[in-house]
């Protein structure tokens, strides 16, 4: 029987939705390997976070409290993970890909001597071996690679496993003190200069409406796409080269070295469909493409294709939206 | 202030690699190779911190790959790096943690202060190679960073790509860099600098003379396939034709 340990993230006091969807991988592994799983959360002042994390399954929920997580330095939360780690006796470290994920976890597998696959999407094979299927070459590639160490770490995709739900229950919390030198934190967390939205996250949303430069200005985010995404409640997206420009937030841009979605509906509005751009909305579930141009490569992935000067469009869209 | 930047060979990004047809391996021929944008973006910004230092700086650049991984380190050197390092080895042997092991010994015998690295190499989309040396050498870590401020006293303020926005940490030197793409825009090398980097020094080892055991790869890729493509759409005449196939056929409005 193998121990299966998911590192969870906290974000003002709540689990990050990723972290369920990190449950179920979880989950889809422990039905391969057998035995059940635990969930780690490190912080200061988590007692909250720890008891949400009781009701999704999880054999402990350790909660690793030092004054050192004021604040998240890398540094400091990879010591906390690892004492859970070590606690719970793992040998399956599964990990949400969020950018704190993505910065953290490698640490994690380099204080347990463990090999890791970043951003896995599928988990196939058997204890006997488990193989871990992963994009390369911005998702133009499908890799599957098994991993040679005692410990396997990985962070997962989380548009490619559902949000666990809460089922109940009750997992025995229990609290580690991680005893951290504070001599050997060498960073220091400053502060955040966050992005303001009433929408809904981007990674989550139902729907996403994203321009590029085929907009030709910044301010036409706010002219053209916002009214398309308020009818919709949908996120703002973008490609590169307008978060680039500085037209929108570097939080907007979807893409291989962006953010990955995967929502119901995908409107691409003056984008061309770089591979790069593709790498992050192509498992979109409906991909709706505004482009005035018929050879746009955006076209080849798109449900819907609509060759048309996006000034005139979109507004109609969002016009005739309103009327129903 | 001593630096270590990589140069990290890779299929051009703009160009489509298939897998072979055994699927063991990708199949790079027509492919063009060039230097992993990340790195080109780490070469710069440790050329903008020696050119804004008040100290004599040294930018070390190394790449770990076969012998035509020369061509980026010199390009490197030619962007403005002093000095230039390959080691060799077959590029299939390779893990995120055996290149991170290997860096690592180039840092302690270079006495570097300063480690910048690209955040992920667009080949294989890792990103854990800064971070598994920041833990090997106890250093602290900014990953995805977007400015790089050195403060003049040892400590760097970096701001970082995160989700959410933008966030402020500050390391004490030694310390471990990432970039993020917006941090700089590479410079190109112009050719009297082609020139120049000619003479600039280059050593090539092998990870036997790092005194690096090349053991089992931690990490191992025993496959490569092509995803599935989604199904070729349809193309649609009108706003309304849209509309009423988003209502009817997709049903997502
Ligand atoms: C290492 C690396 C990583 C990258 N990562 C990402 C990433 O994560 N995400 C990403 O998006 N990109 C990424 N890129 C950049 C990517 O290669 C493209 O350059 C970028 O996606 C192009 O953005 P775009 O489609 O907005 O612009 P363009 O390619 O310029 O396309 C604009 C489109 O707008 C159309 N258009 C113009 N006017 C109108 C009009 N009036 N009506 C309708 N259509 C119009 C044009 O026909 C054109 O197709 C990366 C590149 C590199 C090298
Ligand atoms: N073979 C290599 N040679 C030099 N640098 C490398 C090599 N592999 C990875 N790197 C560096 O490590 C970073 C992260 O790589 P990865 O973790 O493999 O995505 C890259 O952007 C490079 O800066």
């Amino acid at each position: 029987m193998s121990k299966i340990i998911v590192l969870a993230e906290h974000s003002e006091g709540s689990v990050v939705k990723a972290s369920l969807n990190a449950i179920t991988a979880a989950k889809q592994l422990a039905e391969k390997v057998g035995g059940g799983f635990d969930i780690a959360v490190v912080g200061h002042g988590i007692s909250s976070v720890a008891s949400a994390l009781t009701t999704y399954g999880a054999g402990t929920v350790y909660q690793v409290e030092d004054a050192a997580f004021e604040g998240y330095t890398a540094q400091a939360y990879a010591q906390g993970f690892h004492k859970a780690v070590e606690a719970s006796g793992a040998s399956f470290v599964v990990v949400a890909s969020t950018a704190k994920g993505k910065d953290c976890t490698p640490r994690v597998a380099a204080r347990l001597d463990a090999g890791m696959a970043s951003d896995v999407i599928g988990i196939e094979g058997d204890a006997s071996g488990l193989i871990y299927v992963r994009p390369m070459w911005a998702g133009n590639i499908i890799g599957r690679v098994k991993i040679n160490t005692d410990v396997q770490v990985l962070t997962v995709r989380t548009t490619e496993f559902d949000a666990a739900e809460s089922t109940g229950g009750a997992s025995a919390v229990e609290s580690i003190s991680a005893g951290i030198d504070a001599s050997s934190i060498r960073m220091r967390y400053v502060g955040i200069d966050a992005v303001k939205s009433d929408r809904p996250a981007l990674t989550d949303a139902d729907a996403v409406v994203s321009g590029g430069r085929g907009l030709k200005e910044g301010e036409n985010f706010d002219k053209i796409v916002a009214p398309l995404a308020d009818e919709l409640n949908a996120a703002i997206g973008a490609s590169r080269a307008v978060v680039d420009l500085g037209w929108v937030p570097n939080d907007w841009q979807v893409g291989q070295t962006g953010k990955v979605v995967a929502p119901n509906l995908y409107i691409a509005v003056g984008i061309s469909g770089a591979i790069q751009h593709l790498a992050g909305m192509k498992g979109s579930k409906t991909i709706v493409a505004i482009n005035k141009d018929p050879e746009a490569p955006i076209f080849q992935v798109a449900d819907y294709g609509l060759v048309a000067d996006l000034f005139d469009v979109v507004p109609q869209i969002t016009a005739k939206l309103k009327e129903r | 202030m001593k630096i270590l930047v990589t140069a990290k060979r890779v299929t051009d990004w703009d160009s489509k690699v298939l897998p072979t047809s055994d699927g063991t391996g990708i199949n790079f021929d027509n492919v063009d190779f060039k230097m992993n944008p990340f790195c080109e973006i780490a070469v710069e910004e440790a050329i903008r911190i020696a050119d804004a230092s008040d100290d004599d700086c040294e930018i070390v650049v190394v790449a770990i790959g076969d012998d035509e991984a020369t061509q980026q380190v010199r390009q490197a050197l030619a962007m403005g790096a002093n000095k230039g390092i390959l080691i060799e080895c077959e590029e299939s042997e390779l893990d995120s943690d055996y290149v991170a092991k290997l860096l690592v010994k180039v840092c302690e015998e270079e006495e570097i202060d300063l480690v910048l690295l690209g955040k992920q190499a667009v080949d294989g989309d890792s990103n854990q190679v800064g971070q598994l040396m920041a833990e090997y050498l106890g250093w602290p870590q900014a990953t995805f960073a977007y400015k790089v401020e050195p403060q003049g006293n040892g400590e760097m303020t970096v701001q970082r790509e995160v989700d959410g926005g933008v966030e402020t940490v500050s390391l004490s030197l030694p310390a471990v860099i990432t970039t993020d793409l917006r941090l700089n825009e590479p410079r190109y090398a112009t050719l009297p600098n082609i020139m120049k980097a000619k003479r600039k020094p280059f050593d090539t080892m092998e990870p036997d003379d790092l005194d690096v055991e090349l053991g089992e790869p931690k990490v191992e890729v025993i496959g490569y396939s092509l995803p599935s493509e989604r199904q070729a759409g349809q193309m649609v005449a009108s706003v309304e034709e849209l509309m009423e196939k988003l209502a009817n056929e997709a049903k997502v409005i």
